[in-house]
């Protein structure tokens, strides 16, 4: 499985950056075989507004099949909803303690958007 | 016929109560245009009855799914991240973000994007009781166009004839104050005698120099011991066209409904000349 982390960081000991929409890389992972990619994201740093939802057609582009993130907005949330790409609220810790919890179930799936837009 | 606008940096320094006032005091030669369209509330200081109301309509984009190849060219071409391509499921459309300007329908190879009417606000025109014409502007809440229902109210047709049409702009220097202003013949820069308003004073100035547009200065609660406005505008050479006082009485009227006029009847005829002299020198 490929999964989509949000971060400001490059390798797996960076950590996860609470916001989704402004956040500076997604780094995508293949859970399976320890392969990653960082895609930058720092055009949407400096967006008026949409940052969440150009940040969810990247994560889509991307060809992750999940996202973890700190919080996600109700714009982004119904974008990556549509895509079918759940979401996993992780703390601002370690992208490589992160797989740990993921593989063991240990994250929480959102059902709706966890935060206001603009948040 | 003479557009004069009024405005102001700052929220709260008088625009209203000026244009309200400036209306009575020039009932047999002006209308009033209500433009801040966020919160319009000159109607509350004029009686009047309500002529007609029109929609206010913007168009949105609407994406014929069956046409759509899904190959993103709307979203790269829409400025303002109102569209998305999420995956299979299609193209989603943001209308809250949408300006309007309809580059995604150009963009599209497919001839999958059409544009939809959707109703933002409404301007209504109605006559008062002492003969003025008053037209407002409301924005439907939880929308942000803003700017749109402010142009459409600046194209009524008059329903009365009169030389000069006063608009009451919104706050701040943004693109709503821009829309209000913009074409007016000059304006009037409304200011209370306080650091605050100074400092608005001077954003709203920068503005109306980069629209080339020409101004003057109404100080309002002018402070009798040192005003900061004077001292500034004496020292640009802007022009001030009027010092109103602060004044207890301005407050406790105004508390109960009425208007600058009603406090201080001695401004009718420097606001009668205020209009005459709204002009570059």
């Amino acid at each position: 499985m490929v999964v989509a982390f949000s971060t400001d960081g490059e390798n797996l000991d960076s950590n996860l950056d609470a916001r989704f929409g402004r956040c500076r890389n997604f780094l995508v992972l293949d859970v399976a075989s320890g392969d990653f990619k960082v895609l930058e994201n720092s055009q949407n740093l400096n967006a008026a507004q949409g940052a969440g939802i150009q940040s969810a057609q990247n994560v889509i582009a991307s060809g992750a099949q999940a996202l973890v993130t700190g919080h996600c907005g109700p714009k982004a949330f119904k974008v990556l909803q549509a895509a079918g790409i759940p979401i996993y609220l992780g703390e601002e810790k370690s992208i490589r303690s992160l797989v740990e919890d993921f593989r063991n179930g240990k994250l929480e799936q959102l059902t709706s958007p966890d935060v206001e837009g603009h948040w | 016929m003479k557009t004069i606008a009024i405005a102001s940096g700052k929220g709260g320094t008088g625009k209203t109560s000026l244009a309200v006032a400036l209306h009575l005091a020039n009932i047999d030669r002006s209308r009033l245009l209500d433009c801040d369209v966020e919160e319009p509330n000159c109607h509350l200081f004029l009686q009047s009855e309500s002529h007609s109301s029109q929609p206010v309509q913007i168009p949105i984009p609407q994406v014929d799914l069956a046409k759509c190849k899904l190959c993103g060219k709307c979203v790269r071409a829409c400025q303002f991240n109102a569209l998305a391509v999420a995956g299979k499921a299609g193209v989603l459309v943001f209308e809250e973000l949408c300006h309007s300007c309809g580059g995604c329908v150009r963009a599209c190879p497919h001839g999958a994007i059409t544009e939809t009417l959707h109703q933002i606000g409404c301007v209504t025109q109605s006559l008062t009781k002492l003969g003025g014409e008053l037209v407002t502007g409301t924005l439907t809440i939880g929308n942000a166009s803003a700017p749109s229902v402010i142009r459409a109210v600046k194209r009524t047709m008059p329903l009365v004839d009169r030389e000069y049409t006063i608009v009451d702009s919104p706050p701040g220097t943004a693109c709503t104050f821009v829309a209000a202003v913009d074409a007016a013949d000059f304006v009037i820069l409304v200011t209370e005698d306080t650091p605050f308003g100074l400092n608005d004073l001077k954003l709203a100035i920068e503005a109306l120099h980069n629209m080339d547009l020409p101004f003057g200065i109404v100080i309002n609660r002018l402070q009798q011991n040192g005003s900061l406005v004077r001292d500034y505008c004496q020292k640009e050479h802007y022009r001030i066209l009027l010092e109103i006082p602060d004044s207890r009485i301005v407050a406790e009227t105004y508390a109960r409904g009425g208007t600058l006029l009603d406090a201080m009847p001695e401004l009718r005829r420097p606001l009668r000349v205020l209009l005459e002299n709204c002009h570059e020198t």
